[in-house]
């Protein structure tokens, strides 16, 4: 096992260059040069130019510039933001619970229903339910995401009025932030009404982020069921006389889990990477919407470390998925 | 497997009837799916309202009726008979507009798995075929590309490459073919010590001869089914893009863009948000139903059960 952990670990190093490189050489490769661009159509004077140029090490050796971005890295120092002279790395660990919170709930949302419909559909292989239950995944798989965030805030928010259009938060409530999670803060704060608000917050963007993750799972779900109800085990443990509950909810979910787990982990790793779409629709303060606007204010020192960041966490949650995966299936590690 | 050995007579006709037969084998399994039928049904639809708009649309895409600015569809109070769909906030015709943007959807799905299929297959048979370090750097590189949210990595591409429908094309592009070079490269590994192949290496046919016209063919069933399922991703990636104003730009009638463009009317003019969406979802439903019976048809481990 230690091999297996050690030979996965020694893999992400250059992935990790390759990636570093990838955000790094970025800035760089955009038209003209990174203080032009930030200045845009408003131009600068040559000497300003230089000066800024200077101040950023632009016109420095592109390997030195590597390398010490690499150095600044490694000491956590992922950049300054250009537009608003905050750190990198502060800002995105002041957004990150945001975006953690809307992901573990979309991600609760999706197994939560989709893997006891993906079971039920297997087991009933056929039925009503099955044909029903897989239609509606495969329309949800086929979901322009930001299309159905927008059909949900027309109903729930401006027809029916039951949740708020956008935000976190209702702003009469106000309270510091312990956790960054507004949940449990909420519930801290004491504040009459403030959980509330954060429940009602959170149900739209929840159900729209979950949507997909949630189709996969229940498609993947039944898939993996149907395949290990016609082992040879699965027969056994009915010849035995066993109870169905039984043969299916240990012998056969078991087994059928292994794959399905892989995919929750892997699209979490995606989902905590920010959702770009639903934290733009829902104007939810959270990764996803923060490297957006750098992009569209042309803050590239924050696009660069955020691409970074981000890149971080998929790799390391991937990681954390493969190990994972070696501990539930020991066939891997004998490889 | 294509290489079997045919009757030496009258190889021309047997070749076809070979192909006839594996056709129609293929339809069997493929039309025993009945949504799969339903959705290439949906699909060639789709496909000839795109080639055929100017014929079909009742005015042109970027026609402005000054006097009909946000006309519900026509079945509702206040709708006119000449605007099916309704009109959008400068008094274009939605459903024309619609027609239009059939084009761009389906011309951007094309050549975006076009180009991730080309330049995935040939990375994934390189990698497959020479292993060693070739196939260590190429396996590395689509790692590097698999590391960053898909959608964060083609936006960021955008933003360098500057907005606009082509660029945007070439960044889901590259975004799309990992997945590609992985599969090609799984499938040639698994074909690359078969008999066949060992026979033709015997034969004297050269690398180039070996990657691309003894293994790729018959590898080429879970790149048919990869191929649909980016088809739907690249148009949906696609819209996102233009949703997000980095894709096609106004007035282009794309439907994403359409979207974006609508985004402050949601609540006063539902159509023209409701109508855009709508088309993007019954076509990726559509291709994604063809590429659920195309699964079943062509994957030999299902058709035993």
């Amino acid at each position: 096992m230690f091999r297996y952990i050690a030979s996965r670990v020694l893999l992400l190093i250059p992935t990790f260059i390759g990636i570093s490189f990838v955000a790094f050489i970025f800035i760089r490769l955009l038209p003209g040069d990174p203080v032009i661009a930030l200045a845009g159509e408003r131009g600068m004077t040559p000497e300003r130019h230089q000066l800024l140029m200077e101040q950023f090490g632009f016109n420095r050796p592109i390997w030195e510039q590597y390398l010490s971005f690499l150095w600044n890295i490694f000491h956590g120092d992922f950049g300054t933001s250009i537009a608003s002279k905050r750190a990198v790395l502060a800002d995105f660990l002041t957004l990150f619970p945001a975006t953690l919170e809307l992901s573990i709930c979309a991600m609760l949302f999706a197994v939560i229903i989709g893997i006891p419909a993906g079971i039920f559909a297997a087991v009933k292989r056929g039925s009503i339910f099955d044909q029903l239950s897989m239609g509606i995944a495969l329309v949800g798989y086929s979901m322009p995401i930001f299309w159905w965030g927008i059909l949900l805030i027309i109903l729930f928010a401006g027809i029916l009025h039951w949740t708020p259009v956008s935000g976190r938060m209702d702003l009469i409530y106000f309270f510091k932030p312990t956790t960054g999670f507004m949940l449990i803060d909420s519930l801290i704060s004491g504040g009459k009404g403030a959980f509330k608000s954060a429940v009602s917050h959170l149900i739209l963007p929840t159900i729209v982020l979950g949507t997909i993750p949630l189709a996969v799972i229940a498609r993947q779900t039944r898939s993996a069921m149907l395949e290990v109800l016609g082992e040879d085990y699965v027969r056994t443990a009915k010849a035995k006389g066993l109870a169905q509950k039984r043969v299916i909810g240990v012998h056969a979910l078991r087994n059928a889990m292994i794959p399905v787990i892989t995919t929750i982990g892997l699209q979490m790793g995606l989902l905590m990477a920010g959702a770009i779409l639903t934290e733009t629709i829902f104007s939810w303060p959270g990764i996803g919407k923060w490297m957006i606007d750098a992009i569209a204010k042309r803050d590239y020192v924050v696009v660069q470390g955020g691409l970074m960041l981000v890149a971080l966490i998929v790799m390391t949650v991937n990681l954390i998925v493969d190990l994972l995966y070696a501990v539930v299936n020991p066939r891997i590690r004998v490889k | 497997m294509t290489n079997e050995v045919s009757p030496p007579v009258p190889i021309a006709a047997a070749q076809s009837s070979g192909r006839m037969a594996r056709f129609s084998e293929f339809w069997f399994y493929f039309s025993v799916n009945k949504g799969a039928v339903i959705g290439l049904a949906v699909l060639v639809f789709l496909l000839l309202v795109a080639i055929f708009a100017p014929l079909i649309a009742p005015h042109a895409p970027y026609q402005q009726y000054r006097e009909a600015l946000l006309t519900p569809p026509s079945w509702q109070a206040g709708g006119n008979s000449m605007f099916l769909l309704g009109t959008d906030a400068v008094g274009r015709d939605l459903l024309s507009r619609l027609i239009y943007g059939a084009r761009f959807s389906l011309f951007i799905g094309l050549i975006v798995v076009t180009i991730a299929m080309f330049s995935g297959v040939i990375l994934g048979v390189l990698a497959g075929y020479f292993r060693g370090w070739v196939d260590a750097l190429i396996m590395r590189i689509m790692d590097i590309i698999l590391a960053f949210p898909p959608l964060l990595l083609a936006l960021v591409l955008v933003a360098i490459l500057g907005p606009g429908l082509f660029n945007a094309m070439i960044a889901i592009a590259l975004v799309l073919q990992p997945h590609f070079a992985r599969l090609t490269r799984a499938a040639v590994m698994s074909e690359k010590n078969r008999e066949y192949v060992i026979a033709s290496k015997l034969a004297g046919a050269g690398h180039l001869r070996l990657m691309f016209k003894t293994i790729l063919p018959n590898c080429l069933a879970p790149l048919i089914v990869q191929g649909t399922l980016s088809f739907s991703n690249a148009i949906l990636e696609a819209a996102a893009l233009g949703f997000l104003g980095m894709g096609a730009q106004p007035p282009t009638p794309e439907w994403g863009t359409m979207l974006a463009e609508a985004r402050e009317f949601i609540l006063r003019a539902w159509w023209v948000v409701t109508f855009p969406g709508l088309a993007i979802l019954i076509t990726v439903l559509a291709i994604n139903l063809v590429g659920d019976g195309l699964r079943d048809a062509l994957d030999p481990k299902l058709k035993r059960s």
